[in-house]
């Protein structure tokens, strides 16, 4: 097949999978899109059955390694972390909105860093909400800052996004090695976060709350913590004991899942569903489906965009083109579409493709399919006027912390 | 006589004993609160924005978020009833806040509402922008109340310099 038509059938194909991921009909699940979609691809050899097979190869420990974090956030949930946490912001909080934030930030920076984006949109931001609200305060600035922060502090850890868990098997670096590089960038960002948000949302903050007695000191599960604690030692440790991480979240997985299965609190079936087998089966047909648009034409494209180097400008550049990409495509194809590339720039590269695609989505989530979405939750104009609120928020956070983040990451690059 | 109260989260207390005091003895007084459905889109799109996760229901023995809201407004407005002291009708709604605050004063002879801007700089900005709204928008007579007691008269800043004064 000619390399012009068959980028020409990986790209109709990309955007299918993506318009079904967004759209999610009902009829066509984004599993489906993208696994039908990457079998139709190597059908009509727009990829070799190899090279497809190589792309399957790569995902797999990748794909294992997010299985195996999902279930240790849910166990952390079934525990009852998250609940804690709310008791905890509550108490803190004193009556105050703005100390409220101030442990927003704080709570949901630390949960996306442990436990990823995906935990801190789906299971924290709804108990923030919660807590606000019985708080009598406006859960509207809590809410956002949750939702900016489980892009921008997923900078942190390599199991903090999916988006880092890719980059990590490409870029060689330890695990400790990646946390000490990212975190006066991850910092930053949270302080730019912060800053924003108190003067964005100043009005909001400004109603104080009637003074009340403090709630009482929450329980914390001791059991979640514990694991979660070592878990995080382990994959600090993995390194130096040459164990591959992957293994150090796969004992968290099973350690944390053992008390809810043993008091028959979760069921097998409902563990299974708790690893999302769906967005497995999306994130390896999606990773071929980019892998053929790579292989025909997009990859050398964009080895020509993308500078590969680790001077400032360089980093600045491949952090500002990553944003860019991850608004028009999603992060997730932008990270399978930039990482092999920018692995020729070695680990300050990897990084700042990082710092591109986990901050720059918070500027319109989806890019032009942003309205959609949110006239998929909201009535119209009350959309629109959310959209607006939105962007407005982004444009006054990203462009600020993408550069705040590149250039902490080339300082620790330095040392 | 129909009076609208609008009960607000951080200044109900003020609005109700104010309205209990002046309102007449036979004015048929509403209750409203408004929740802000504006946060639970908030929360619902980020939700959304995760690329080819599941989608179902939310996770059993989660509660859905509007009725977390509607419970709290529930709580709100019969703590405000008791505080009243008299009988009242209770309206909850949810929504763009400002816009139902103006809606359900259709109809009424006198909204009661409370100042929600910044209470320590005196001047416009003593009204937030809800208030604002509803103020310029209200359908009826409205009758705007201190949350911390009205200002002295000392409070008054000196008057500006008139134009054209010659300077110093």
């Amino acid at each position: 097949m000619p390399e012009g038509l068959a980028l020409a059938l990986a790209l109709v194909v990309l955007a299918a999978t993506l318009a079904a991921a967004v759209l999610r009909s009902p009829y066509l699940s984004e599993a489906v899109a993208a696994a039908g979609g990457a079998v139709a691809l190597v059908a009509v050899g727009a990829i070799g059955a190899t090279r497809a097979g190589d792309a399957l190869r790569t995902l797999a420990p990748t794909v294992g390694f997010l299985a195996a974090l999902l279930l240790v956030a849910e166990g952390a949930r079934s525990e009852g972390l998250f609940e804690a946490l709310g008791a905890v912001m509550a108490r803190g909080a004193r009556g105050s909105p703005r100390r409220l934030l101030a442990y927003v930030v704080v709570i949901a920076a630390a949960v996306t860093a442990l436990l990823s984006l995906d935990a801190t949109v789906v299971l924290l931001t709804p108990i923030v909400f919660v807590t606000a609200t019985r708080m009598r305060t406006s859960a509207r600035p809590q809410v956002y800052a949750c939702a900016h922060l489980a892009n921008s502090a997923s900078l942190l850890l390599p199991v903090s996004n999916l988006t880092n868990l890719l980059a990590f098997h490409a870029s060689r670096l330890s695990f400790a090695r990646f946390a000490a590089l990212m975190v006066l960038p991850t910092l930053g960002v949270v302080a730019v976060e912060w800053l924003v948000m108190r003067r964005f949302f100043a009005v909001d903050l400004e109603r104080p709350l009637r003074q009340t007695d403090a709630p009482p000191r929450p329980a914390l599960p001791r059991f979640a913590l514990a694991v979660l604690a070592l878990t995080l030692a382990g994959f600090a440790l993995s390194s130096v004991l040459g164990i591959a991480p992957v293994w150090v979240a796969a004992a968290g997985a099973v350690t944390i899942s053992v008390p809810a299965l043993r008091s028959r609190a979760a069921s097998p079936v409902a563990l299974m569903r708790a690893v999302e087998p769906g967005f497995l089966v999306f994130v390896l047909g999606l990773g071929v489906v980019v892998a053929a648009a790579s292989a025909n034409g997009l990859g050398s494209a964009v080895r020509d965009a993308l500078p590969v180097g680790a001077s400032l400008p360089d980093l600045l550049a491949i952090a500002a083109l990553s944003a860019v990409l991850a608004n028009l495509v999603n992060n997730l194809p932008a990270t399978l579409i930039l990482i092999p590339v920018a692995v020729a720039g070695g680990p300050g590269a990897i990084l700042a493709v990082l710092i591109g695609v986990n901050v720059g989505p918070n500027l319109t989530y989806v890019g032009s399919l942003a309205t959609l979405l949110w006239r998929r939750v909201l009535r119209a104009e009350d959309a629109d006027a959310e959209l607006r609120t939105f962007v407005a928020l982004g444009a006054l956070t990203v462009p600020a912390a993408l550069v705040t983040a590149t250039v902490l990451l080339w300082l620790c690059l330095q040392v | 006589m129909r009076a609208l109260v609008w009960i607000a989260e951080d200044s109900w207390q003020a609005t109700v004993a104010e309205a209990a005091a002046h309102l007449p003895a036979d004015a048929d007084v509403t209750l409203l609160h408004v929740a802000d459905a504006q946060a639970e889109g908030v929360v619902a799109a980020a939700r959304h924005a995760l690329l080819g996760r599941p989608h179902g229901e939310p996770r059993a023995g989660a509660e859905p978020l509007p009725a977390i809201s509607a419970q709290a407004a529930q709580e709100l407005l019969a703590e405000a009833l008791a505080g009243l002291g008299r009988p009242a009708t209770l309206e909850a709604r949810r929504g763009r806040v400002e816009r139902e605050v103006v809606a359900a004063a259709a109809g009424m002879d006198l909204l009661v509402l409370a100042r929600d801007g910044d209470r320590e700089r005196l001047g416009p900005r003593s009204l937030g922008p809800l208030a604002r709204f509803v103020v310029d928008h209200a359908p009826c007579r409205v009758l705007l109340i201190w949350p911390n007691g009205a200002p002295g008269v000392a409070t008054l800043p000196p008057p500006p310099r008139a134009p054209g004064a010659a300077n110093g």
